[in-house]
């Protein structure tokens, strides 16, 4: 399955080099990638119930391992990346005639591609998360794809940050509820359910989650990037917006069920949080004009719709989620490529120039009322039978009140079938319509073969049922669902409700024709008040959180940087390690008069060197500490330190003594330092703290094990007599290999900031003119 | 004679901090230095000291001898005295860099990349 | 510097640094030496020639541009890691060859002998590099 993950992204790095090497033929080579991987789950079907695992091992020492699962509910995930894929592939081609970038579009689409399938195929949870991570990321870049565009652009970095809001609280949420199940593995963390749900990690780890999995499925208040993200070109709307990736909220959802679903929490929380979102994408469905954001919140809707199925945890509403994911799946897939269609071709996607449609389009016609029979939740559809599985649900789960909203939901839902999937095609032909033509078979490809399935499924219900729907809702219940569709049960008063419901849609589609623009004009005044642009309170209140801290921490003066860096390390140094008794070492020997006077000495041209005045005293004073500090190496059996700090002791002085040289006069007191008793406190803290602390280090055993190896093995392994030497070249080579590139790289960056005064003797205007001399100095800082 | 020596590095610490919080980078440069000296010192003391063995094997054996000094912290100081050396010369160049250009050695008065009343 | 002391005390002194710095190369695995103070010694030689002769005198001493030898350095240091990985060890794995001087004596040639000479040219050229930009006047 690592494979099945992996080809997507395998083909995302070949996508560009193909579409310069063949052009749009490359199109066709695509499209083979998904048709390939789900033929691959197709003939894999047969696994999904109970489901198999492989597992490769990534980063064992973290519990991160590249493990996959494949049953019912990610099989049934599967089919419709991969099948939708196909299709979208294609129909991208068609859709992106000519555009200069498609091999950049096909590279990021093959990454969501990818990332998707590893969301869905992932046991691990770590890995989910990634890849999770990655469709975000991939989203952004396809919402943004037109980047000319400003409204792209915000668009896309709305989606990005809820959605990577969203996640970080996932990424919290996953930690606590592998924390609290004890196991990495979503296999084993489903068979925990009991126990899980007793932990005092529950209720967070459920809150976070559902965050996570709330913003990633456009659920209400987090729902407004999905309309936005219509900016994104058709393909990827259909794709991404409707049939996969808005979906992976729901699909971690009905993942978890098993282990967080049952509690009050969780039927409350995803029942009222749903029933929110179903209504409220329907009621801002009617009130659009513009034929993709009608689409899009529908999809609102019906992710508000699937969240709500799944609250209750029971069977009839599990299995109704899933009938209704892979109807809604189909037909909104279809729908949006439609959407595009008529964008492309009539010029508009504009509802109330779009009428008569038929003659021109008739291609597009037929698949777009297939989906809307679908949607609309008619008979012989695979919506009604949809439909009627999820009034089953409501029905056994005897909640009168969400009833009731499901039904209100259906008849507008119903009106919008009409309104976006028959409208455009009847009636007087408008300007638009006038210059239509039909759209090349790429692009009818799609709507037509997932109209079409939809209708297949609709005559012979019980082939899903078997097939896709009873084994994802037994994963996702974890005992094995069985499904007896019957077309037609009776004339009960289930069914007199959905006869009322279709009049009360078809009511309300003539209603709309007739008020619609009274209507909108009540509702764009509350619309301009809604999460979206509390959205952008948000941002401009972070930027101004930003710019206010940045004033107060970043004060551009570096003896503040420093003192505060020295005061924090003094205070973490306080609070994490005088916790308890604290020994301190004490003198085991009287030690020699030649390391007391060396000593006394180093002790003595430190202050002398603080309290310098002179440029002379101070480097003199300088050097005398480093050269005590090589005499302490010399004294205690260090020769190859002592050579060594000798070396670099002359050196010092002969580059300071270079360098003040040629400083002007001035002198090196205190004065003008700032308050002297602070630096004097933050200095005489600091050195205390290193004091005790080295005292406390040297009051515990020391372990010689590392000591003793090196001892042991320098001649035989490392056929050197001198340890130290041995361990730099040979032993510890790795880290020598490091510290000299940094020499090297010290030395190459003083270089670079020498010959650029070399070059400039003018001392070098910046680009902001005479404002302020641009320095050399822009290395290291 | 460890814990003499800890003291003697607190100092060494105590002096290199005074030094750096001053505005005058030249004596920000003096105390990074000793800071430098400071820090080595502390790693080969917590590595604990040893007299007239330094860590060579005596021709002909194969085992360092028992009392012989710990090598390990004196292979870490050894390069950290080197780096330590490439840092303090870079920052020099960088010193008289900024003194060429900005005509002060006062890094409050160094204010090009981040100007007065600016976020 | 115009001290005519100094031009002839470096004269002399610059050579056996140099000499110097060689030896405590090569005995550096078994004695006090290796690569670090080796380097450091061989600039302090350099520098020594530049202050009595000019940073011109400094970097002939050198041959190569002394960003030049330090690059050499890096990729003798790393070019040491390649002969384990042909002979299938782990990286960095050193690997010795004995050359028999008849009699029983031999001089044992290794990748770490290489590795330090890599670390020799390093620090040798890197402090070179910075003494010389300390050097350089602009104006």
């Amino acid at each position: 399955m690592l494979t099945v993950v992996l080809t997507p992204f395998a083909a995302a790095l070949a996508a560009p080099f193909l579409v310069a090497r063949l052009g749009e033929r490359a199109v066709f080579l695509f499209a083979l990638v998904p048709a390939g991987l789900f033929l691959w789950a197709l003939a894999n079907l047969g696994e999904a119930f109970p489901g198999r695992i492989e597992a490769t091992p990534w980063v064992p020492g973290l519990s991160a391992s590249l493990s996959f699962a494949l049953d019912g509910l990610s099989a049934l995930f599967t089919l419709l990346i991969t099948g939708i894929g196909t299709l979208v592939v294609l129909y991208a081609g068609g859709y992106l005639h000519g555009h200069p970038q498609l091999g950049r579009f096909f590279a990021i689409l093959f990454a969501f591609m990818g990332a998707m399938l590893g969301v869905v195929l992932s046991d691990n949870i770590l890995a989910l998360f990634v890849f999770w991570e990655l469709t975000s990321l991939t989203s952004y870049l396809l919402v943004g794809f037109e980047s000319g565009k400003a409204a792209a652009r915000r668009a896309a970095l709305q989606a990005l940050l809820i959605t990577g809001t969203g996640g970080l609280c996932l990424l919290a949420g996953l930690i606590l509820l592998a924390e609290a199940g004890g196991s990495w593995e979503l296999s084993d963390i489903a068979l925990a359910q009991s126990w899980l749900q007793d932990s005092p990690l529950y209720t967070p780890a459920l809150i976070l989650i559902l965050l996570g999995c709330f913003t990633k499925s456009a659920q209400f208040p987090f729902h407004s990037w999905l309309p936005g993200a219509m900016a994104a070109p058709t393909p990827v709307s259909a794709y991404l917006h409707s049939a996969t990736m808005v979906k992976a909220g729901v699909y971690l959802l009905a993942r978890l069920e098993p282990a967080l679903g049952g509690s009050e929490l969780w039927l409350y929380s995803l029942g009222i949080i749903g029933a929110i979102t179903m209504l409220l994408g329907a009621v801002f469905a009617l009130l659009e004009t513009d034929l993709k954001l009608v689409l899009a919140w529908t999809t609102v809707s019906a992710l508000g719709t699937l969240v709500f199925l799944l609250a209750p945890s029971q069977e009839p509403s599990v299995t109704a989620a899933m009938a209704f994911l892979l109807v809604h799946a189909l037909y909104k897939g279809a729908l949006f490529m439609v959407a595009g269609n008529i964008d492309h071709e009539a010029g508009t996607r504009d509802l109330t120039k779009l009428s008569g449609l038929m003659r021109a389009m008739p291609v597009t016609f037929a698949a777009a009322a297939l989906a809307s029979v679908s949607m609309a939740g008619l008979p012989a559809g695979l919506g009604w039978v949809a439909k009627e599985m999820i009034g089953t649900a409501k029905v056994a789960d005897n909640i009168g009140l969400t009833l009731t909203a499901a039904t209100v939901a259906n008849a507008m839902l119903f009106a919008v079938a009409a309104i976006a999937g028959i409208s455009p095609y009847f009636g007087a032909k408008s300007d638009a319509a006038a210059k239509a033509h039909e759209a090349p078979w790429t692009m009818l490809a799609g709507p037509v073969v997932l109209g079409g399935l939809g209708l297949i499924f609709g005559m012979v219900p019980q082939l899903a049922a078997d097939r896709l729907i009873a084994p994802a809702a037994s994963a996702v219940l974890g005992t094995k669902a069985t499904l007896e569709i019957t077309l037609f049960k009776a004339f009960d008063w289930k069914f007199m409700l959905t006869l009322a419901t279709f009049a009360a849609g078809a009511m309300l589609f003539i209603a709309w024709r007739r008020y619609g623009a009274a209507w909108r004009e009540r509702a764009d005044p509350i619309l301009a008040r809604g999460p979206d642009r509390g959205y952008d309170h948000v941002l401009a209140g972070l930027a101004a959180l930003a710019g206010w801290q940045t004033r107060i921490i970043q004060s551009g003066r570096l003896h503040r940087y420093v003192a505060a860096s020295f005061v924090v390390i003094a205070v973490m140094v306080i609070a994490s390690a005088f916790r308890g008794r604290f020994a301190l070492a004490g003198l085991t020997d009287t030690g020699r008069v030649i390391e007391w006077a060396v000593i006394a000495l180093t002790a003595a041209a430190a202050i002398v060197t603080a309290a310098a005045t002179t440029r002379l005293l101070a480097v003199t004073a300088l050097g005398m500490v480093g050269l005590g500090v090589a005499m302490l190496f010399m004294l205690f059996s260090a020769p190859d330190l002592a050579i060594t700090q000798f070396m670099v002791e002359t050196l010092v002085v002969v580059i300071l003594a270079l360098i003040l040289i040629r400083l002007p006069g001035f002198r090196l007191s205190a004065d003008g330092d700032g308050p002297r008793w602070l630096n004097l406190g933050i200095a005489g803290v600091m050195g205390t703290l290193v004091s005790l602390l080295l005292l406390g280090v040297l009051a515990e055993p020391f372990d010689m094990r590392l000591a003793e190896w090196f001892a042991a093995q320098s001649v035989p392994e490392g056929l050197g007599r001198n340890v130290v030497n041995v361990i730099l070249v040979d032993f510890r080579a790795l880290d020598t290999l490091g510290e000299i590139t940094v020499v090297a790289a010290a030395a190459m960056g003083a270089l670079a900031v020498m010959m650029r005064a070399a070059r400039k003797p003018d001392g070098g205007r910046g680009p902001d003119g005479g404002r302020a001399p641009d320095g050399g100095e822009g290395k290291g800082r | 004679m460890e814990p003499a020596l800890a003291i003697l590095v607190g100092i060494l610490v105590a002096v290199a901090v005074w030094l750096m919080l001053s505005r005058n980078f030249v004596r920000l440069l003096l105390g990074f230095a000793m800071l430098g000296n400071g820090v080595n010192l502390s790693i080969f003391v917590a590595g604990r000291l040893s007299r007239e063995a330094p860590p060579l094997v005596v021709e002909g054996e194969v085992v360092l001898g028992a009392a012989a000094a710990n090598a390990l912290p004196q292979a870490l100081v050894l390069t950290a005295i080197v780096i330590g050396f490439g840092l303090l010369s870079f920052a020099l160049v960088l010193a008289w860099k900024a003194h060429e250009r900005l005509g002060t050695v006062r890094t409050d008065e160094m204010r090009v990349a981040e100007p007065e009343r600016t976020p | 510097m115009n001290s005519l002391i100094l031009r002839a005390a470096t004269r002399a002194l610059a050579p056996l640094l140099l000499m110097l710095a060689l030896f405590l190369l090569w005995r550096g695995h078994n004695e006090p030496g290796g690569g670090f103070i080796a380097g450091l010694v061989a600039a302090s030689a350099a520098a020594l020639q530049g202050i009595a002769f000019g940073p011109v005198a400094a970097r002939r001493m050198l041959v190569l541009p002394p960003i030049a030898v330090a690059g050499l350095g890096l990729a003798l240091a790393l070019l040491s890691i390649v002969p384990s990985a042909f002979a299938g060890l782990p990286a960095m794995e050193a690997l010795w060859a004995k050359i028999d001087l008849g009699g029983g004596a031999y001089v044992p040639l290794g990748t770490p002998l290489l590795f330090d000479i890599g670390v020799f040219l390093v620090v040798l050229g890197s402090v070179v590099a910075l003494v010389a930009a300390l050097e350089h006047q602009p104006h």
